[in-house]
């Protein structure tokens, strides 16, 4: 278990996520066109589509995090408004490892906005970010240089302090990308904790293989929905072909 | 000895107190990869200063700072708004910016007949540290310290305001910067003002290049942004130690260059001082290189 706040706090208590009409365009070209989204309460879902269909854009204009039209709102209200429920799980490539900081740094940036201004992180948060780093199998690599570690273990740290936030909705970017075997289960342990803490967890996901093994929903993508629902329903070689463009078999 | 206080203990305390402001603000600014930006804002804050004393009259360090100031904003926004609307590439759009508003400060310089006051162009580049003198108005007086304490050029308490401005805006701000610099996309994310925290940065490093440019010049506010916090960001892989190395490295820089001015042209057998902001910068940018040179071959 995962939860600071007590399970009846968490996701279906907020309300659900809802995506209406969402566009996203760069320079003119459109990457998202029309996104309409009603996420479950709870449990794993996985974005599917081909690259450049958009799913870490959906993501992000979701967060607020690129200029996008349309509506986001988790239990009727905007996301802005819902920060705090929300965690978000960077690509692993977007930031500079070599950057001067250990995995404990990393994990308590989580937490960044519980102490207030001028204030430290405190002796109580850095115990919490360590059981966080001993949840995803860290605890001996605490004080180590983040650019000291492999792939899937910044992969971890990342996951960590996503953790760290203490949300009722995850969203993950490729979290199972590039990581070895044994990052990948402790991961998906996280994802089970996650989902009986009754926690939402929206995880954009490449390898279509293993979906139905390990999400209960999935959203089809590929610049607009083109199924959206639990696994057994939405996940179909129709809905694939019609996104991906060729016949695919699962 | 009582040469040392009169000549150079002023020059030494004010390239200290502005080589610290300078090299904590760096250590962001070099970990962000914007260490050019920092040596465009240090020269973007002339013309502020320049038409903020020349609109006033006055020269007082509040007046100077506060132009200063309103130029890091002006020129920042400038830059941001080049970006977004002209869709003109960072760098691009920087260098048009800050050099058209550096080549503004001097035209303004010389139109207002400033250049032949006290602010001469040829010191807002290199600076003027020979020029700060200690003179007590009551040498070994009975009032002693505190008349001497303020006999102290008011440049060095400018100094020291903004060295305290700086250190309480990173100080307050600390861990927010820290996330800032390593991921932006995050801290946005988890809900942080991000346009704020870009702002009170902004601030502290105009402060601190405003403040430099008065007395120890623009060639050494630009030397101690970049060099210490580089030199330390190579021997440490924490940010809390980097920075309190930087700090280390900027005072220590600006011992050895103060001296390689007073003494490096004696042992030639020349009379004559070099320029001392020069020689500091000339240290700074030597210890990042045998820095560099030493972690390459370890």
């Amino acid at each position: 278990m995962l939860a600071v706040t007590p399970p009846e706090a968490l996701a279906p208590a907020i309300g659900r996520l809802a995506v209406e009409g969402l566009s996203v365009a760069y320079r003119g070209v459109p990457v998202l066109n029309d996104v309409s989204w009603e996420a479950p309460v709870t449990g794993l879902t996985a974005i599917v589509g081909p690259n450049g269909a958009g799913k870490s854009t959906l993501i992000k204009a979701i967060l607020g995090l690129v200029p996008s039209t349309g509506r986001v709102t988790i239990g009727g209200r905007s996301v802005d408004a819902m920060r705090d429920a929300t965690a978000y799980v960077p690509q692993r490539a977007t930031v500079d490892w070599d950057f001067p900081a250990t995995a404990l740094d990393v994990v308590l940036q989580g937490m960044v906005r519980e102490p207030g201004w001028f204030r430290g992180y405190g002796r109580a948060r850095r115990e919490r970010a360590l059981a966080l780093l001993d949840r995803v199998g860290l605890a001996d690599l605490a004080g180590r240089q983040i650019g000291q570690m492999s792939g899937g273990q910044q992969q971890r740290v990342f996951l960590a302090r996503g953790l760290a936030r203490d949300a009722a909705i995850l969203f993950l970017d490729e979290p199972l990308a590039g990581v070895d075997a044994a990052s990948e289960r402790i991961i998906l342990d996280v994802f089970d904790d996650l989902d009986r803490d009754g926690r939402l967890v929206v995880c954009v996901h490449h390898d279509l293989g293993t979906v139905s093994e390990r999400f209960a929903d999935v959203l089809v993508l590929n610049k607009t929905v083109i199924a959206a629902g639990p696994v057994q329903v939405a996940f179909t070689p129709q809905n694939l072909a019609r996104a991906y463009g060729v016949p695919l078999t699962v | 000895m009582a040469e040392f206080w009169t000549v150079d203990f002023v020059p030494l305390l004010a390239a200290s107190l502005s080589a610290l402001a300078c090299a904590l603000v760096g250590n962001l600014l070099v970990l962000t990869r914007r260490a050019m930006a920092a040596d465009a804002l240090s020269h973007a804050v002339v013309p502020g200063v320049v038409v903020a004393v020349a609109i006033t009259g006055l020269s007082g360090s509040i007046v100077a700072l506060a132009g200063g100031l309103a130029a890091a904003f002006a020129a920042s926004g400038l830059v941001a708004f080049l970006i977004a609307a002209g869709r003109v590439e960072p760098g691009t759009a920087l260098g048009v910016v800050f050099t058209s508003f550096f080549a503004f400060g001097i035209l303004v310089l010389e139109w207002t007949g400033l250049s032949r006051t006290g602010f001469d162009i040829h010191h807002v580049v290199t600076g003027h540290l020979e020029g700060l003198i200690w003179v007590s108005r009551d040498p070994g007086g009975s009032a002693g310290l505190v008349q001497a304490f303020m006999d102290l050029p008011q440049v060095v308490f400018e100094l020291g305001l903004v060295l305290v401005l700086v250190v309480a805006i990173l100080a307050a701000f600390r861990k927010e910067f820290a996330l800032l610099a390593f991921d932006p996309v995050f801290a946005r994310a988890s809900g942080l003002p991000v346009g704020l925290l870009e702002a009170a940065l902004l601030t502290a490093t105009a402060l601190a290049c405003t403040a430099a440019f008065k007395s120890v010049g623009v060639v050494l506010a630009v030397a101690m942004i970049v060099c210490p916090a580089a030199t330390a960001r190579l021997l440490t892989t924490r940010l809390s130690h980097q920075m309190a190395l930087s700090a280390a490295i900027a005072f220590a820089t600006v011992l050895v260059g103060y001296a390689a001015a007073v003494f490096g042209p004696r042992l030639f057998g020349s009379a004559l001082a070099l320029n001392a902001a020069g020689t500091i910068g000339a240290v700074a940018g030597l210890a990042l290189a045998a820095t560099a040179a030493w972690r390459a071959r370890a």
